[in-house]
């Protein structure tokens, strides 16, 4: 039996622990699109997933390489999204985790966070974009007499810094944190 | 002596990969057989594996070898330098052993 779930995920982390609590009711992941999941019943608990952003989309060879290289490994891609990959393990086979030093890990984190910087820069630069126009308009209200107020920029403005400052707090500070611990940890262990 | 000995000890994933490769292997066999050479302590991410197989054939410490009727598929196996590192390394590790045990009181001697 088919089961498809439509949702909207932002925080890969969540969305792991998500799939990894339907895997362990028996609803495992087995296709994903645009907020569109797709899942078989199986036993419960038969898989673990892990979500991993990669440097370069599936197709470019490197990527191609390296997911012939998991496959080889005895993981299962499962699905790809754009830069994402969902793979999965068999729980039979022991704890899975793609990343076991610090180093690696790490790596990977600088990943998350030059994309989630990227969409960060995005948004506030959308943001005051929009709120200067608004803000420009206060100021030579005067000689703008004729003209109405921007509200869609000033809405828009407003929307788009929300956003900046959300995934600023719920996403790019925890990889940040993370990472600093990482570093920390490695002045000890590999 | 060779310049590398002057060098950081190896990790513990790069010694078992470079360990495990004295026979030539492919990625699920090196994580097997470290795991069972740890008991299970050293498990290698798939991950963590193929960047550090990447570095380790960048530096000619590791080899491909094609293996027969499977283009695709690759096995990799230690070069003499990477003997080399292993050899300087069981020096290192023989060092601190030896100081451990002493400091410690573990050793008779």
């Amino acid at each position: 039996m088919k089961k498809i779930i439509h949702k909207a995920y932002w925080n890969p982390d969540k969305e792991q622990q998500w799939l990894n609590e339907l895997a362990a009711k028996g609803l495992s992941l087995s296709d994903y699109s645009w907020c569109r999941y797709v899942f078989d019943e199986t036993e419960p608990g038969k898989y673990i997933y892990q979500i991993e952003l990669l440097e370069k989309r599936p197709g470019n060879p490197e990527s191609d390489l390296y997911l012939h290289f998991l496959e080889d490994a005895g993981l299962e891609i499962v699905a790809t999204y754009m830069r994402w990959v969902f793979l999965r393990k068999k729980a039979s086979d022991g704890p899975f985790a793609i990343y076991s030093d610090c180093e690696s890990k790490i790596r990977h984190l600088n990943r998350l966070k030059n994309f989630w910087t990227g969409l960060v820069v995005l948004e506030l630069f959308a943001g005051f974009l929009n709120l200067g126009v608004s803000l420009f308009y206060l100021l030579n209200t005067y000689l703008m007499t004729e003209s109405e107020f921007p509200w869609t920029n000033c809405i828009g403005g407003l929307l788009c810094t929300g956003i900046g400052v959300v995934f600023f707090f719920t996403l790019l500070r925890p990889v940040y944190l993370q990472i600093r611990k990482l570093r920390k940890e490695q002045a000890l262990h590999d | 002596m060779p310049e590398s000995s002057e060098r950081g000890s190896l990790t513990e994933a790069v010694y078992y990969i470079l360990l495990s490769l004295y026979q030539p292997m492919h990625g699920y066999g090196i994580m097997q057989t470290v795991g069972e050479w740890s008991r299970g302590r050293v498990i290698l991410g798939a991950g963590t594996l193929y960047g550090a197989l990447n570095t380790l054939l960048e530096k000619n410490w590791i080899k491909t070898v094609a293996v027969a009727g499977d283009s695709r598929k690759k096995e990799y196996v230690i070069t003499e330098i990477g003997k080399q590192q292993i050899e300087d390394e069981l020096l290192r590790l023989d060092e601190r052993l030896t100081n451990g045990r002493r400091v410690t009181g573990g050793d008779e001697g």
